[in-house]
């Protein structure tokens, strides 16, 4: 297997730095189901990081214990160095992890420029009256902002549709204001819930470059759950592969590809 | 504009008018573009540092004298720099069409062995990337936007800004090799090179020289009184000849300002907030605002709805005469400006076409009811007649002369002559130098006095002297009976429905004509969703039989006004199927500039043509079709053929 321990260069050539995100022997239940099973994975500065698995494997109960949605009865998460005590989904988006839905999350009545508008929420500072009045740094602050946005906009190229309703958009493209939402936040961790989910062979491919470019352009650390197996090898750096709620195998595409258990996992072995 | 003729004499190139407006029109607007939300303004003496730093920069990379530089990509202010820039080294620009596909960008690119490509993106680039082994002259790339571009080997790749840094940076180095260089520019030398997309065979590189262009932008603009304030939208592709002419010869020339939109999806957005003065659109543009316009109106209010068709319907009867500047009652008049206030006006602004003093329509025929619709809102639009050979302009509409079926009078300083076959011919200023490394070609289409050959067969009006288009030469033929085949003039009557897309008709030298017809996607989609009509695909759509009987009766009301024509009733349409798939520019069925290519579709459908002659009620098909990056896959349908009643012709007439 790779060794990882002090960053690794990947197959096309990006340098991988030290771990951001440490997940160490985390176990999660609701009630006497195991979600999560004694799970231990890192995620490294740069990279993107896949978690797949079939159905009911516990991805997105993973996806969410790194947002901090949920909190796992057992285990530690560590993130930059530090070991994160339990904490309100807010306020893990205040040290720089944002996330997208598997089923979108956006406000349906607002146009896509507001709804992008609102990933900018932690770098707004002037108070509510100062907002409705528009008064001193108010002014200043939404131009920052919307400069911010708008460079967003332009890199998703959802120019067309910045002031239409969400509500009026077609699936694929609300799953690009949700991407274009999560990066207003400028995170330093995004977490991507079946990005392609539900969607054509070109929208996929379009998800798919633009989740290269933001990393390539913004240096944004990726940990996306995938289903479709082939944009997962094509995308990732290193993946998890989880079922039944534990971790079967960890690497690159290749190494997981050719890893038995895997196989059997996606093949369908009975489990006896 | 005295003052500007004056100061443009002796400006015998671009770069040198550029030098002139620099100074003339300093501070006013050259270029607009909207980027982040914002229209970002360049002003000309803006632009001409822009142009020399990247002009610099190119004479940095070695660029020599008559190097032709491949330029690829959307209307962005950069890339119309690159051409000045290009031009100002004494090389040639190039433009090519950015929706090409690789293949078709090898064979222009190594045709006119261009050393330089510079690109809008990442997705030109590989295009360009990809060929690259077959380019043999080719050395340095040099692309636009960043995006994606940081893994690529840089050892040929530059980014734009970056050339023009290093320009800025070597400046004195090289200011006194660019002003040599700008300097010996004359009428003569070439301006640009603008590859025909031709409805036949391999594109033809067509040279422009400097005379070409100015003298033609020069002339259009005294023609229709155009100045400095004008605000034109360019959204064309810029390959294409009326774009350089709109947007670079007469904006030049006139020192008015060019706006780009921000992508090829707002331009609509971004017409409406620019409101041009100058308005250039195909036939298939004002089609298309029509139809939204006509689909919102299904969907509004009653009373709005009321109000609507009332006003228009008043606009109908006397909105072109006051246009024309024709007597019309003082009631008539008074009702119109209430029409404006409460109908007219809003419309136009809605559409983006508040502004428009001069509107031109060319390429294809317009239908007259659209045509109609647009003067009667008071929308001067007009139509030419043109091509890359002419350096666009051979007949234009002057303002009060404006009719749907003619193309106008001769452009100034333009002389036309109809040869007994029928064919067009012009001389002008603005005729080709010749084309590119094609001898034969050019002496085919151009002979020793400077005549050109349009390929189009017409006559001129008598009594008003206006010419008026049958078809393209070639196009015309015979029918087994012996009488004339015309294709174009029953395809356009059946195009003018908005439901029809597109139509090529079969006849010559056989007895009877059938017909392919797409529909329009929009309309027709529109259509099926207001009566509950379920469709996945196209496909599905276009086979649905409520679809087919519209389309039927579209084809037999064509038939009936096609049998009115002694000289075409044969042309009448006997059979016809509406085709599986749009024709599509990726599959060689059609130009980049949307023109069918006959051949190519009479070859490729030759199994659904054969059908369609043998009686047979329906045919199975497969047929090969290109993705937008390339790649080859096929489709197969089943397809009904439709009969459709034909007026019999009343022959010999005359004989009684």
């Amino acid at each position: 297997m790779l060794d990882t321990s002090d960053g690794y260069v990947t197959e096309d050539g990006r340098k991988i730095g030290g771990v951001v995100m440490e997940m160490r022997n985390i176990t999660l239940r609701f009630g006497g189901v195991v979600a999560i099973k004694d799970i231990s994975f890192d995620i490294r500065e740069g990279e993107i990081r896949a978690i797949i698995g079939p159905n009911g494997a516990g991805k997105s109960s993973m996806l969410n214990v790194i947002s901090g949605f949920y909190i796992p009865q057992e285990g530690e998460v560590w993130f930059r160095g530090t070991k994160r005590p339990p904490m309100k989904p807010y306020e893990v988006a205040r040290q720089g992890i944002a996330r997208t839905f598997q089923n979108i999350a956006l406000f349906e009545g607002m146009s896509v420029l507001d709804n992008v508008m609102t990933g900018r929420l932690n770098f707004m500072k002037t108070n509510i009256f100062q907002q409705a009045f528009w008064k001193g740094r108010a002014e200043a602050e939404e131009t920052e902002n919307r400069a911010a946005v708008e460079r967003i906009i332009d890199f998703l190229e959802i120019q067309h549709i910045r002031k239409t309703p969400v509500a009026r958009l077609p699936y694929g493209l609300k799953k690009r204001v949700e991407l274009a939402r999560a990066l207003a936040a400028e995170p330093k961790l995004l977490l991507l819930d079946e990005p392609m989910a539900g969607m054509n062979v070109e929208e996929k491919e379009d998800m798919s470059r633009f989740i290269l470019d933001v990393n390539d352009e913004f240096g944004t650390t990726i940990a996306l759950i995938e289903h479709d197996m082939g944009v997962v090898m094509d995308l990732s750096d290193r993946v998890v592969v989880m079922d039944y709620g534990k971790k079967i195998g960890d690497g690159t595409p290749n190494e997981v590809r050719g890893n038995q258990e895997v196989i059997d996992a996606y093949l369908g072995v009975s489990h006896d | 504009m005295d003052t500007t003729q004056t100061a443009a004499e002796g400006a015998q190139s671009l770069p040198a008018l550029l030098h002139r407006n620099a100074q003339t029109f300093a501070s006013a607007p050259a270029y607009r573009e909207k980027e982040f939300g914002i229209w970002q303004c360049w002003s000309w003496s803006e632009t001409a540092q822009e142009i020399e730093a990247l002009a610099l920069g190119l004479l940095n990379l070695g660029v020599r004298e008559g190097d032709f530089i491949a330029i690829i990509g959307r209307n962005r202010p950069y890339l119309y720099w690159s051409m000045v820039a290009a031009q100002s080294v004494g090389a040639v620009p190039v433009p090519l069409y950015q929706d090409a596909v690789a293949e078709e960008m090898a064979y222009v690119l190594s045709h006119c062995g261009a050393r330089f490509v510079i690109v809008s993106d990442q997705e030109q680039a590989d295009k360009v990337i990809e060929i690259q082994d077959q380019l043999h002259q080719f050395e340095h790339l040099i692309y636009l936007d960043p995006r994606g571009m940081r893994k690529y080997d840089h050892h040929q790749l530059h980014q734009f800004s970056h050339v023009q840094d290093q320009g800025r940076a070597a400046r004195d180095e090289w200011i006194t090799d660019l002003h040599t260089r700008r300097d010996k520019l004359t009428y003569d030398s070439t301006c640009v090179m603008l590859y025909t997309s031709g409805t036949t065979g391999k594109p033809k590189g067509v040279v422009l020289s400097n005379r070409n262009v100015i003298e033609s932008a020069k002339n259009a603009s005294d023609f229709d009184g155009l100045t400095s304030n004008e605000d034109i939208l360019s959204y064309l592709p810029m390959a294409w000849v009326g774009d350089f002419i709109f947007s670079i010869g007469q904006a030049y020339w006139c020192g008015f300002c060019v706006n780009c939109p921000e992508s090829a999806d707002t331009m609509i957005t971004d017409l409406r907030e620019i409101g041009p003065t100058y308005f250039f659109a195909p036939p298939r543009v004002f089609e298309t605002q029509l139809t939204s316009v006509m689909i919102r109106m299904e969907d509004a209010a009653p009373l709005k709805k009321r109000m609507f068709h009332h006003f228009m319907s008043h606009a109908k009867k006397v909105g072109g005469l006051i246009l024309d500047g024709k007597p019309v009652d003082l009631a008539d008049r008074l009702k119109y400006a209430i029409g404006n206030a409460l109908v007219y006006g809003p419309l136009k602004d809605t559409l983006g076409l508040g502004r428009v003093r001069v509107g031109y329509t060319a390429g294809e025929a317009i239908g007259p009811e659209i045509f109609e619709f647009y003067r009667s809102l008071g929308i001067n639009l007009k139509q030419l007649y043109g091509q890359t050979e002419a350096t666009v302009f051979i007949t234009v509409q002057p303002d009060g002369e404006v009719r749907p079926d003619t193309v106008g009078v001769p452009a100034p300083d333009v002389e036309i002559r109809i040869e007994d076959s029928g064919e067009i011919f012009y001389r002008s200023p603005g005729v080709f130098v010749e084309y590119y490394n094609n001898p034969d070609s050019t002496a085919s289409t151009k002979d020793a006095e400077g005549w050109v050959a349009t390929g189009d067969a017409g006559f001129i009006e008598e009594g008003s002297g206006h010419l008026r288009i049958i078809d393209r030469a070639k196009d015309v033929g015979k029918m087994a009976d012996g009488s004339m085949f015309a294709p174009k003039y029953v395809e356009n009557k059946l195009k003018f429905y908005p439901d029809i897309l597109e139509v090529v008709l079969f006849g010559n030298t056989r007895d009877r004509c059938v017909a392919f017809i797409n529909i329009d996607l929009t309309a027709v989609g529109n259509w099926a969703e207001r009566n509950n009509i379920a469709y996945a695909s196209y496909q599905e759509l276009a086979g649905n039989p409520r679809v087919l009987e519209t389309i039927q009766e579209h084809v037999e009301a064509v038939n009936r006004s096609v049998a009115e024509d002694p000289m075409l009733s044969g042309c009448q349409v006997h059979r016809f199927v509406v085709l599986h798939k749009e024709l599509d520019a990726d599959d060689g069925e059609m130009t980049r500039t949307r023109k069918v290519r006959r051949r190519i579709v009479e070859e490729k459908f030759a199994d659904i043509i054969a059908a369609l002659y043998d009686g047979s009620e329906r045919v199975s098909t497969v047929t090969e079709v290109t993705y937008e990056d390339g790649r080859k896959g096929s489709i197969s349908a089943t397809l009904d053929i439709c009969d459709a009643s034909v007026v019999p012709i009343a022959r010999q007439m005359a004989a009684e």
